[in-house]
Formats: structure tokens, C-alpha cells, sequence
């Protein structure tokens, strides 16, 4: 039982000049339930458009996602979300922001409010229940974030470079409170990072992609017991494979670049 | 208000009393300040004409407005946000905004006389067309100003489109939509005036009041009713921003 990516492509129409954009291609893929897996890659390779196809916020041209065997279904509540820039909505409250997607699912205002008021406990928010956004630290806004995509239940949990924007320090201490709550709970993670060693600290999997369009170059078993030494020598050791298959990658494209080069050159 | 916002103001008027007390500005062109107070003090208690006091001149003013502005507020904010939702909708009624948008309110005057004879309608129907456009076009600049990730966010928690229309288009464009309504009150108090020129049914209205006032010679209640017209829209405004401030208190 699980996610099972099947021969994902996607193909955006339409760019600046009318040309296609192949971003995808035929990404296959199974993600057991319960595992905590990052997908990296160079930037712009689409890992984004992964995830937003996972979400339902895009289409796939070809293929689909299964969970435990059945298609995903758009806007399923089987999936939630937590975006790069926090993407909290300003005019509400920390707690109305938690209290979001219960209120749009319909429930309560006393139940939901309790529901909430656990997590802001849980998420260590106390005291700034009733500030808004713009009077949290970004460390707080990635909570609040995370909280209010946690209180929906999701079975999927994705996560798109959730950290990308915090200092090292807050950073660290981010993926350590995540570890913290996901050991509680239990839920799939699917974390996008171009951070080498925050995928290799948190996760139970690695996958690494291609420049784009994205297929799959490896997929890694990161099996060491947590809690993890960041510096340690395992640590390192999958660091320097991982950095090793993105460096080559990155030279045959360059290399597939500058043949393209000649041909535009050559009469 | 800081000190020097009062201080050249209060040099002007005293200026003005001097130059008035001394005979170099003519009193039927310019009254002094002094006269412009005394004419006030008459608008309140003599009226006019003789018997229409100020204050009910003021409130026929304020319900012409109000009409106006009521409706057109209540038909541009939520045709602004369908506008902002839909490219297709903003395309099929763009145009016809553009061309009416650019006609004065107050070349309206004549047909709205033909369409609803003098009286409080056309001045209401003036003020309507004043107010409307700058709330329908801030309204839409609102909701185009939403960065779509809230969109995107509201539809990972599962919000339907009704719910994304509610909980996130209205909230967010609210800071525009208060800009449209205070640009909007401006126009329409600046064009109700005007309006009001034109003649009114029931005798009562600031402009009608200082249309009188001219018809009889008596500059000063021409400028104390002048004046009473800038302290209301200046109130206006202020209670306006008062409101904003508070409902708009998480942008800090």
C-alpha cells in the first residue's frame, strides 16, 4: 500500500514563443506509506510541477497517481500541502489560519477551535494565537503552515523546499521539530530540497532527478538510525555520493549544451 | 495633526483678515474670514433661503449621497470581484466600461433629468456614476493583486470555488476595495454639488443652498457654504480611514 507515480510526463504548451516545455518524462515511481522521502534535483528541473500534479493543482499530460491502488482524485483530502513562501492568508490570525481548512471542510466553530488550539500547542505557538503573519518570525510562519495542512489529517504530506527561505540556524532546528512531529504521526512525506544534506538528515529515501525534463537518476536508501549526526561519517558519505550524481548530471548537460551550440553554429 | 500643519493655514487667514480690514480686497469679491464665519452663523440660524436651515440642507445632501453611493457600492464591489475571478468575464465587460468610464458624471445631467426628472434620483443616479467606476476598477485591482499561491493554498485545504470566491478573493482585495470607497466618496461628494446646481425638487441641498446664496448677492454664505462642503468631506474621509484602519489591522 502507497503512492505509485505511474509514467508521469507532463508537457506545458505555449511558452514565451509558442514551444512546448517537456518537464516531465515518464517519472515512475512507489512510495510506501509512512516514509519520509525528498526528491532532488537541479533547480528548475521540476520538481515543483511534480508535486503540484501530487496536489491535484496541475494535470499530468500522460500517466497517473494511484494512492493504495485508487486514482487520486482533484482537491482529494488525502493530500495536503505546505508551500515554499509560508503562503499564509494575512488577514487571518495564526489560529484562523490553522482553523482554515476545518472551516472550509464545515465543522464547528467550538470543535474546530479546540482541534486548533492542540496544535498551537503541539507547534509551540502559544502566546501568538492571535498575532498575524506579518508579526511572526519566518520559523513561526513555517509552523503555522505546517500545522494547518497537519490538521486536515492528510495521509500525503508534500512539502515544497518548506525550509528554502529560513537562516541555517532556524533551518536545522525546523527539520528536527518536523522529525519530532512526523515520528509521532506517521504520515507520507514527500519533501522537495535542493539541499543536499537536509534530504540526507531527514529522510527514509532519496530520489534524484534529472535536469529537465525529469527522470529518475537513483533512487537512495538512507537506513541509519535517526536521531542523525549532520557531520557524522554516513552523513557524509551519502552527501558525496548524492553530490557526485547531481555534479555529472550537470556536466552531460552541459556537455549536451555546447552540441547544441555547434549545430546553431555550424552553417 | 503636527504644529506646522496649522501654521501657514492660520497665517493665510490672518493675512486675509488684514488685508479685508484694511479695504484691499473688496468685501462683495472676497469677504473677509470674519464675514465668511458671520454668513455661517446665518446659515444656521436664518437659513437659506430665509427658513432652510443649514443643517437640513446638509442632510438632504448627505441622503443624495448616500443613495448614490450605497448602490453604486453594493453593484461594483461584487461585479469588481467577478471581474477580477474570471479573464472571461473582465474581457466580455471591459470594453463597455471603457467607454462610459471616461464621460464625466456631470454630462449625465441632462439625460438624467429626461430619464428622472428633477428631484433625488438624478442627483442619486450623478453621484452613482461618480463613485462607481473608482470602486469597480479597485475592486478588480484587488483581486488581481492576490498572489495566487493563497488561491493555490485554499485549494490544497480543499476549498471549493464558491469558498475560494469568500475566504480569499473578498478578503484580500478588502485593502483596495476601501481605496475605491474612499476615492468614490470623494467624487461622488464633489459631484453631488454640482448636482445639486442643477436644481433640486424639495429646496434643501448644500449646492442649491449656495446657488441661492449667489442669487441673492451674499458671497460670504457662498463661501461658508463652501466651506461647510470641505469640513464634510474632509469628516467623511476621516471616519473612512478611522473604519479602514480598524478592519484593516493585520497589515499593520
Amino acid at each position: 500500500m502507497g503512492l505509485e507515480i505511474l509514467g508521469l510526463s507532463k508537457t506545458f504548451s505555449g511558452g514565451s514563443r509558442g514551444e512546448s516545455v517537456h518537464v516531465l518524462d515518464q517519472l515512475q515511481h512507489r512510495i510506501d506509506n509512512g516514509r519520509f522521502v525528498s526528491l532532488i534535483g537541479p533547480s528548475g528541473c521540476g520538481k515543483t510541477t511534480l508535486l503540484r500534479i501530487i496536489a491535484g493543482l496541475e494535470k499530468a499530460s500522460v500517466g497517473k497517481v494511484l494512492l493504495d491502488g485508487k486514482e487520486m482524485v482533484r482537491g482529494s483530502e488525502d493530500v495536503g500541502m505546505v508551500f515554499q513562501e509560508y503562503a499564509l492568508f494575512p488577514w487571518r490570525t495564526t489560529l484562523q489560519n490553522i482553523e482554515m481548512g476545518l472551516e472550509i471542510r464545515g465543522m464547528d466553530k467550538v470543535r474546530r477551535r479546540s482541534i486548533a488550539m492542540e496544535y498551537i500547542k503541539t507547534f509551540d505557538l502559544n502566546g501568538f494565537e492571535h498575532r498575524y503573519p506579518r508579526e511572526l518570525s519566518g520559523g513561526m510562519k513555517q509552523r503555522v503552515a505546517i500545522a494547518r495542512t497537519l490538521v486536515m489529517n492528510p495521509r500525503v504530506v508534500l512539502m515544497d523546499e518548506p525550509f528554502g527561505s529560513l537562516d541555517s540556524q532556524t533551518r536545522n532546528a525546523m527539520q528536527e521539530f518536523l522529525l519530532k512531529i512526523w515520528l509521532k504521526r506517521g504520515d507520507t512525506i514527500i519533501f522537495v530540497t535542493h539541499n543536499v544534506e537536509e534530504a540526507v538528515f531527514l529522510s527514509d529515501e532519496i530520489v534524484v532527478l534529472s535536469r529537465r525534463p525529469a527522470r529518475m537518476l537513483e533512487r537512495i536508501e538512507v537506513a541509519f538510525p535517526r536521531p542523525r549526526d549532520r557531520t557524522g561519517e554516513v552523513c557524509n558519505h551519502i552527501r558525496r555520493d548524492i553530490l557526485k550524481i547531481l555534479e555529472e548530471e550537470m556536466k552531460r548537460e552541459e556537455v549536451r549544451d555546447e552540441d547544441h551550440w555547434n549545430r546553431l553554429q555550424s552553417p | 495633526m503636527k504644529k506646522e500643519s496649522y501654521l501657514l493655514p492660520l497665517l493665510l487667514i490672518l493675512i486675509w483678515q488684514g488685508l479685508s480690514s484694511l479695504y484691499w480686497i473688496p468685501d462683495y469679491k472676497l469677504p473677509s474670514p470674519i464675514a465668511i464665519l458671520l454668513g455661517l452663523k446665518d446659515l444656521l440660524w436664518i437659513g437659506m433661503p430665509p427658513g432652510n436651515l443649514l443643517h437640513k440642507h446638509v442632510l438632504y445632501s448627505l441622503y443624495r449621497v448616500g443613495l448614490g453611493y450605497g448602490v453604486a457600492a453594493l453593484l461594483a464591489i461584487p461585479l469588481g470581484l467577478l471581474m477580477g475571478w474570471s479573464p472571461r468575464i473582465r474581457r466580455m465587460i471591459n470594453p463597455l466600461i471603457e467607454l462610459v468610464r471616461p464621460i464625466p458624471p456631470l454630462a449625465w445631467i441632462p439625460i438624467a433629468i429626461v430619464w428622472f426628472g428633477i428631484g433625488i434620483q438624478s442627483a442619486a443616479f450623478i453621484i452613482f456614476l461618480g463613485a462607481f467606476f473608482p470602486i469597480l476598477l479597485n475592486t478588480i485591482a484587488g483581486v488581481l493583486s492576490i498572489n495566487p499561491i493563497l488561491v493555490e493554498a485554499a485549494r490544497t485545504l480543499h476549498a471549493t470555488e464558491k469558498k475560494i470566491f469568500l475566504k480569499v478573493l473578498l478578503p484580500g482585495s478588502i485593502p483596495s476595495i476601501f481605496v475605491g470607497m474612499r476615492i468614490g466618496i470623494g467624487i461622488g461628494w464633489m459631484t453631488l454639488v454640482a448636482a445639486e446646481f442643477t436644481g433640486v425638487k424639495e429646496g434643501y441641498g448644500v449646492g442649491y443652498m449656495i446657488m441661492t446664496a449667489r442669487d441673492i448677492q451674499r458671497p460670504d454664505q457662498i463661501l461658508a457654504g463652501m466651506l461647510v462642503i470641505g469640513l464634510i468631506g474632509l469628516l467623511i474621509n476621516a471616519g473612512l480611514r478611522t473604519f479602514e484602519s480598524r478592519v484593516l489591522r493585520w497589515r499593520g
